[in-house]
């Protein structure tokens, strides 16, 4: 079966639309094959605009692995603007992929990122354009299986209707083991249809299909039980995690848009995972172990991906760059490496109690200072502990004094409002903490040249933390708490005026809550916002608190329960969750017991340096930490 | 800085969507890719010595878009036109690279563009019409937004050349609908006028509405001469014509 391209189309329709380029693809990296010698074809999706989607590393790890396979064809996709998805509608063309603009629902496969649940009414729009049915009930064998993967997918619940299929975890070797399963289905001539597709898959273990779960409520509008509805499908479905990530040296080929984006640099990951243990974070949780890439693979992916790309910035990622065990001789030695060539480096993620002078030279040494960004969390020692982001007000003080010692004029700290047992003074700590950062700042330079920028973000419980049972503080109480902050800030003007302060209301936080912590019944509230026309909901120039509202008012009172109830309740101990079935390894008495400790205020160690403490996702998932150091060195490059 | 060298360049097919800040962007990468010695500005943060003749509009192609780029160190043109290309995205393409010679800048050297558009499913004799009003005419009043807010000027003097192009070149649209195709001469002057400008004061003249959005492209842009014809503004730097041409020229 041939397919059409819809370029013809879709080019007539570009000069009325904004930022057309967005649409055209032409991105360095960029991979087009032939779809008919194509044993099986992947459309992969990142939910949000272009200039977002573009740069994510999920996606661009998963394009290569699947491209370099000789049989697989993997194209990409993102979400497009309402000026064009209107024009589309009206015009009837499909959603398309950037490469080869084939039509979306032509594809064996549909895959979606989520790294948030904000793409939720997205994935719809595109959906709806492919004109795949958007209960995933209806789809027919015409329509590809749609996958979701990313962070968000470890509690899919929300969007059990619309997909067919979940991953939870690292993808590199569960596309390759999905893609397994579709080759041999087709090849045996697609036996007993898309149902077949999706039992094969979910024998695996390793997939989940909602459809093959039953949802039980008990009067009270909780969860009585979840349970597999055919005998061939496992009570619980396991993550994935790919071990050794210096086999999987991904992205080598970079894409490179002529499109403005996000983020216009060569990203490489470090390390995955982190056992910090920082209570709020999901990240944290679900990647566990710690599994660093070591410092040669690191130079040689950087050494090729900017000969590849002509980026001339080098993020190091990782949940916590600067916890790499190797992680001064990684920059030192790139420092050395790129010295005189413009190209600069970053670590995006940096804890304050790993930055030291070392770090702040070989990240200044070409002249250019990238921003710096330190998140303490929470203002006050007590809210720290509850979190477990154990770092003291010295290490605090004493980072950022080293960084504007170093040249920095500017840092960034970043702070969480509404956390579990938060009071006010909690917050107005922050202000205090500003100031003394300020007045450290200003007596370690003798200049009153330096600034800071306190920027808070709300609280959001996720599924597999121990905040998974939290109540979340209600909007109108993080704004009440924003404001006291603000003028706490402002109470000493000469300190004040020397600090920024951005914040979000706490209105979005509440229905990104409503999301991450919401089950199957929350999947009515997605389809009938979308359909008042709720898109783009991570901009908030898009965001409509209202329409959420409005769409929960309407929605889930026939099931007796509220927004409120998915979002402000607290969970009780023996409470089913929603995604109890869905296994990221972490042993649920102990995600307890770390919740009972939080408010005990007790903290956690890192099992990197301390013994074991029992999580679980090392004996459960047969995975161990992997941290060096090598003991290796990155060579001098030879000039070109 | 030891040489410069002037670039001719293209913006085709569906990469004509390419503004010329993602231009810029893909082209500071390539000279990077392409491991091309390009001279740095002084200062903090030191910039590639690249400078750019006008740009042609997001959306419109181009056959010919100009930019001249600081080497520290002395390259074959040939080779540094090669590399380039294969730097950047088919569809961005390298057509020439010289030596830049004589005393006049790119810019001394252009005044005027020579334009084709497309108009499928219009009929030429339509079209033909259109064009005899809008000749006719002393004055076309149009309006764009521009980044001050809304402007009306006139789209009509800056036209040196208006006609319909027989016989028609490439169709564009298939199933036998005609396609008519406006070729056009403008100078440069401010507020620039655009092949979207000339189109909107085709509508104002004589209701000239297309049914689906034209496609223009610059064929041509240099110095106007007497005759209206165009000058390549390369033609002094590879020897062809003498820089006198330009130098003591007053520009308008």
């Amino acid at each position: 079966m041939t397919v059409v391209n819809v370029f013809d189309q879709l080019e007539r329709l570009l000069p009325q639309v904004s930022k057309p380029i967005q649409y055209v693809g032409g991105e360095l990296g960029a991979v087009v094959k032939d779809w008919d010698s194509a044993a099986v074809r992947w459309a992969l999706m990142y939910p949000d605009a272009y200039e977002v989607g573009l740069p994510n590393q999920g996606v661009q790890i998963l394009y290569e692995v699947l491209n370099e396979q000789p049989d697989v064809l993997a194209e990409r996709t993102y979400a497009v603007w309402p000026d064009l998805e209107n024009l589309m509608r009206e015009h009837g063309v499909p959603q398309f992929t950037v490469e080869a603009h084939r039509p979306v629902r032509a594809f064996d496969l549909f895959g979606i990122s989520f790294a948030t649940e904000l793409g939720y009414t997205n994935m719809l729009t595109a959906l709806r354009l492919a004109g795949i049915p958007l209960d995933a009930r209806e789809r027919s064998d015409e329509d590809p299986v749609v996958v979701a993967g990313g962070h968000a997918a470890f509690n899919p619940e929300p969007i059990a209707d619309f997909i067919d299929a979940a991953v939870l975890g690292d993808g590199e070797e569960a596309v390759l083991e999905i893609t397994n399963i579709v080759r041999a289905w087709k090849a045996e001539g697609s036996p007993g249809g898309r149902d077949e597709l999706l039992l094969r898959l979910a024998r695996t273990e390793a997939v989940y299909v909602p459809r093959f779960y039953d949802v039980d409520y008990l009067p009270d509008g909780r969860i009585q039980r979840v349970v597999p509805n055919r005998h061939e499908v496992p009570f619980r479905v396991r993550k994935r995690t790919t071990m050794d990530l210096d086999a999987w040296p991904y992205p080598r080929k970079p894409l490179v848009p002529l499109a403005e984006t996000v983020h216009e640099r060569y990203a490489v990951e470090i390390f995955r995972g982190c056992t910090r243990g920082c209570r709020f974070c999901q990240a944290g949780m679900i990647t566990r172990p710690v599994r660093e890439r070591s410092i040669t693979t690191v130079g040689q992916m950087v050494r090729d991906g900017l000969e590849f790309s002509g980026f001339s910035e080098v993020g190091l990622l990782s949940l916590s760059s600067a916890d790499h065990s190797e992680i001064g001789d990684i920059c030192s030695g790139l420092a050395q490496q790129y010295e005189g060539t413009n190209v600069s480096l970053s670590l995006p993620s940096t804890r304050v109690d790993a930055f030291n002078i070392t770090l702040a030279e070989e990240l200044s040494r070409n002249g250019r200072r990238t921003g710096l960004t330190f998140a303490p969390e929470g203002g006050s020692e007590r809210i720290r502990r509850v979190i477990n982001k154990m770092v003291s007000e010295e290490d605090l003080i004493r980072t950022v004094v080293t960084a504007y010692t170093n040249g920095w004029r500017h840092v960034k700290l970043y702070f969480m409002c509404g956390l579990p047992t938060e009071t006010d003074d909690d917050v107005v700590q922050i202000a205090r903490l500003a100031h003394e950062v300020i007045k450290a700042g200003r007596a370690a330079t003798g200049s009153r040249d330096i600034r800071c920028t306190v920027s808070i973000g709300g609280f959001v419980p996720k599924p597999h933390t121990p905040f998974q049972w939290a109540s979340m503080a209600s909007p109108a109480v993080i704004d009440e708490r924003l404001r006291l902050l603000k003028q706490a800030i402002n109470s000493e003007k000469s300190l004040g005026r020397a600090i920024g302060y951005r914040y979000h209301d706490g209105k979005p936080s509440l229905i990104e809550a409503l999301l991450a912590r919401g089950d199957r019944r929350v999947g009515a509230v997605i389809r009938r916002v979308w359909e008042s026309g709720q898109r783009f909901d991570g901009w908030s120039e898009h965001f409509s608190y209202a329409r959420w509202v409005d769409a929960a008012t309407e929605v889930l009172p026939q099931y007796g329960v509220d927004l409120d109830w998915f979002t402000t309740r607290e969970r009780e101990e023996n409470e089913v969750l929603p995604w109890d079935h869905l296994d990221s390894g972490l042993d649920k008495e102990w995600l307890w017991q770390d919740w009972q400790d939080s408010l005990r205020e007790y903290e956690q160690d890192d099992c990197r340096w301390t013994p074991c403490f029992d999580c679980g996702v090392c004996p459960s998932m047969d995975t161990q930490i992997q941290v060096g150091p090598t003991g290796k060195k990155l060579l001098p490059l030879t000039p070109v | 800085m030891v040489q410069r060298i002037r670039i001719r360049y293209a913006k085709r097919g569906p990469l004509r969507f390419t503004s010329h800040r993602d231009f810029a962007r893909a082209f500071e990468r390539a000279v990077r890719r392409a491991g091309i010695p390009v001279a740095f500005s002084q200062g903090f943060t030191p910039h590639p010595k690249i400078s750019y003749a006008s740009a042609a509009p997001t959306g419109v192609a181009s056959e010919a878009e100009y930019l001249e780029i600081g080497l520290q160190a002395v390259v074959d043109p040939a080779d540094l036109r090669d590399a380039l290309d294969a730097a950047l995205s088919p569809g961005l393409d390298v057509i020439e690279a010289v030596q830049a010679s004589g005393g006049s800048s790119l810019a001394d050297r252009i005044d005027a563009s020579r334009w084709r558009i497309e108009l499928p499913e219009i009929q030429p004799s339509a079209l033909a019409e259109a064009v005899a009003a809008f000749v006719a005419a002393d004055e076309v009043l149009v309006e764009r937004m521009t980044k001050q807010g809304r402007r009306r000027f006139d789209a009509r003097s800056a036209v040196v050349r208006i006609e319909v192009a027989y016989p028609v070149m490439t169709p564009v649209a298939a199933g036998g609908l005609p396609c008519a195709i406006l070729d056009l001469v403008v100078r440069q002057v401010t507020p620039s006028v655009r092949p979207d400008d000339v189109l909107a004061g085709l509508r104002v003249v004589a209701d000239l509405e297309p049914p689906v959005p034209p496609r223009a492209i610059r064929l041509a842009q240099g110095r106007l001469t007497a005759q209206g014809e165009i000058v390549d503004p390369l033609a002094v730097d590879d020897g062809t014509i003498n820089d006198g041409t330009f130098i003591g020229d007053s520009s308008e």
